[in-house]
């Protein structure tokens, strides 16, 4: 301890504690504060620079959600759309359908109508011309009562005869 | 290592030169030759431990057995009845006497005493020069090697700065080596043992003062390199700072664990005895904290050099094929532990700094952390 304390040299001390101490405030302007200051900024930016890939990974995922759902939309819409055209297709082929018949139905009630008519106008017509046939028959007939009794006999039978084949 | 070899090479060459120099003149005389070369060699390795007033390189037993000095003289600054510099080549390594001013100087074991015109120290019954001794502050070995250092890592610092500003933040060339370190330090150093919230202010001390301590241990490790940190007057400065730090820092909490350690756990009238023991050792523990700092550094630094200049003396002591190579091997082997050391003792200094500033600086609820 004595020779320790001998050799303690107070020049040596008083320089060092000086040139330390100035060497301590010297690299602290020059280059503590910068080299401390440069690493922290690099590692902020790096914090930054991975917050912001986060970010823009679920940013990224969010765009992907909102596709994927809009797709899914459109396609509900597509089939919903196709639904309803397949539905007015059925309705419009159901309806034609009733009204080709309803039409049809009505022209067949109208021919059946007119060929009644037909009928009618027909028969009314047969119903004169026989009437008249009779009439003319009648006339011959008297016309030729004078020749014999038979013969007007046999003349109205085959005029008779006639109507029947008509 | 690979890179450090040449430089164990250089060491040892150097060595070689000075201590073949010194087995010249044991030719004549083999026994007292014998003898002279251990006290020699002892002498050279107290001499290299202690800061020099000339940065001598190596020495040279000239044939006439004068010896010869490589290096180079440096300026000696004292204050003595006034401001004296001169040159410290007019003391001739402690073999002349410097005339300054009308005023007598001689080196004695690397000190500069008050002499006589003839150079007479006197000495007491333990050996030690009872001359008056006057302020040195001279530019000695050390105060040259601390400032090279410092300019070193100034520019090495300065460097690494300026490369993040040019290179956006990306550091370059040998920054890419003390980036890793210097972080280190701030996370599991500082950050660590401080806490996120107050390390910042202590971050230049812990970076400047691991970065010096590494940087003179491996000084010190180089063929000509000087013995800095295994100086005491270097390592009390050096804990000096730490302990004003720590104390000037000081928070409330801090004061109050000092000085009422068992906080309200315990009435005061049951605190006092226990106080009268307590306390003492509470203030002996703020001194002792520091002193352990500044002995630790000293004492592993100069116990290093001391094995390995024993070690690579042992080399031309032995003489044998057997011997020399052996203590060769063992130099070599405690070289490469002394390089761990550089780094591990420049840890331990900054990492125990860092542990008391973290005292220093707590603050926290009394009540709950005791």
């Amino acid at each position: 301890m004595e020779q320790l304390i001998e050799d303690f040299s107070l020049g040596l001390f008083f320089w060092q504690s000086l040139l330390f101490i100035g060497l301590v405030l010297l690299l602290r302007k020059f280059a503590w504060k910068p080299i401390l200051g440069a690493v922290n900024e690099r590692e902020e930016g790096i914090k930054t620079a991975l917050a912001a890939a986060e970010d823009a990974k679920k940013e990224m995922q969010n765009v992907t959600a909102d596709s994927e759902k809009l797709l899914k939309e459109a396609r509900a819409e597509r089939e919903a759309m196709l639904k309803e055209a397949r539905e007015i297709k059925d309705k419009l082929i159901a309806d034609s359908k009733e009204l080709a018949k309803k039409e049809g139905d009505k022209m067949l009630k109208q021919a059946q109508a007119a060929i009644e008519s037909e009928k009618k106008a027909a028969v009314a017509d047969i119903k004169s011309q026989v009437a008249n046939l009779s009439v003319e028959i009648a006339e011959k007939v008297i016309k030729e009562q004078l020749s014999a009794k038979d013969k007007q006999l046999k003349l109205v039978e085959d005029m008779l005869g006639d109507i029947k084949l008509n | 290592m690979r890179s450090t070899f040449p430089i164990k090479l250089l060491f040892v060459t150097s060595l070689f030169l000075s201590a073949t120099a010194f087995a010249n003149p044991t030719e004549s005389d083999a026994e007292a030759g014998e003898k002279d070369l251990k006290t020699e060699i002892t002498e050279y390795i107290g001499h290299h431990l202690k800061d020099s007033h000339d940065f001598s390189l190596f020495s040279i037993t000239q044939e006439n057995g004068e010896k010869k000095h490589i290096g180079f003289p440096l300026p000696v600054i004292l204050w003595d009845n006034g401001l004296k510099v001169f040159s410290s080549s007019k003391f001739h390594h402690g073999e002349a006497v410097a005339e300054v001013d009308g005023d007598y100087f001689k080196l004695d074991h690397s000190k500069i005493y008050k002499t006589d015109a003839s150079g007479t120290i006197t000495y007491d019954e333990k050996h030690h020069a009872t001359n008056a001794k006057p302020l040195d502050f001279s530019i000695t070995k050390g105060v040259v090697m601390i400032f090279l250092t410092g300019l070193l890592m100034f520019l090495l610092f300065k460097g690494l700065a300026t490369s993040y500003a040019k290179n956006g933040s990306i550091p370059k060339g040998i920054g890419r080596f003390f980036e890793p370190i210097v972080l280190y330090i701030r996370d599991d150093i500082a950050i660590a043992n401080i806490g996120e919230k107050r390390y910042k202010k202590y971050m230049p001390f812990l970076l400047t003062v691991f970065f010096f301590i590494w940087f003179l241990n491996m000084f010190g490790l180089t063929p000509f390199g000087v013995n800095v940190t295994g100086n005491i007057a270097v390592t009390t400065a050096l804990a000096i700072v730490t302990f004003l730090l720590t104390n000037l820092t000081g928070t409330k909490d801090y004061w109050k664990h000092l000085f009422d350690p068992l906080g309200d756990s315990m009435p005061w009238y049951g605190k006092l005895p226990l106080y009268v023991i307590l306390i003492p050792i509470e203030i002996l523990g703020i001194f002792i904290k520091p002193f352990s700092l500044l002995i630790r550094l000293y004492a592993n630094m100069q116990a290093g050099h001391i094995v390995i200049m024993s070690l690579i003396g042992l080399m031309f002591i032995f003489k044998s094929w057997i011997g020399s190579p052996l203590s060769f091997g063992l130099a070599f082997a405690i070289s490469l532990i002394e390089i761990l050391v550089a780094l591990l003792q420049a840890y331990i200094f900054t990492m125990l700094s860092a542990l008391y500033f973290g005292f220093a600086s707590e603050e926290h609820d009394h009540a709950e952390a005791h």
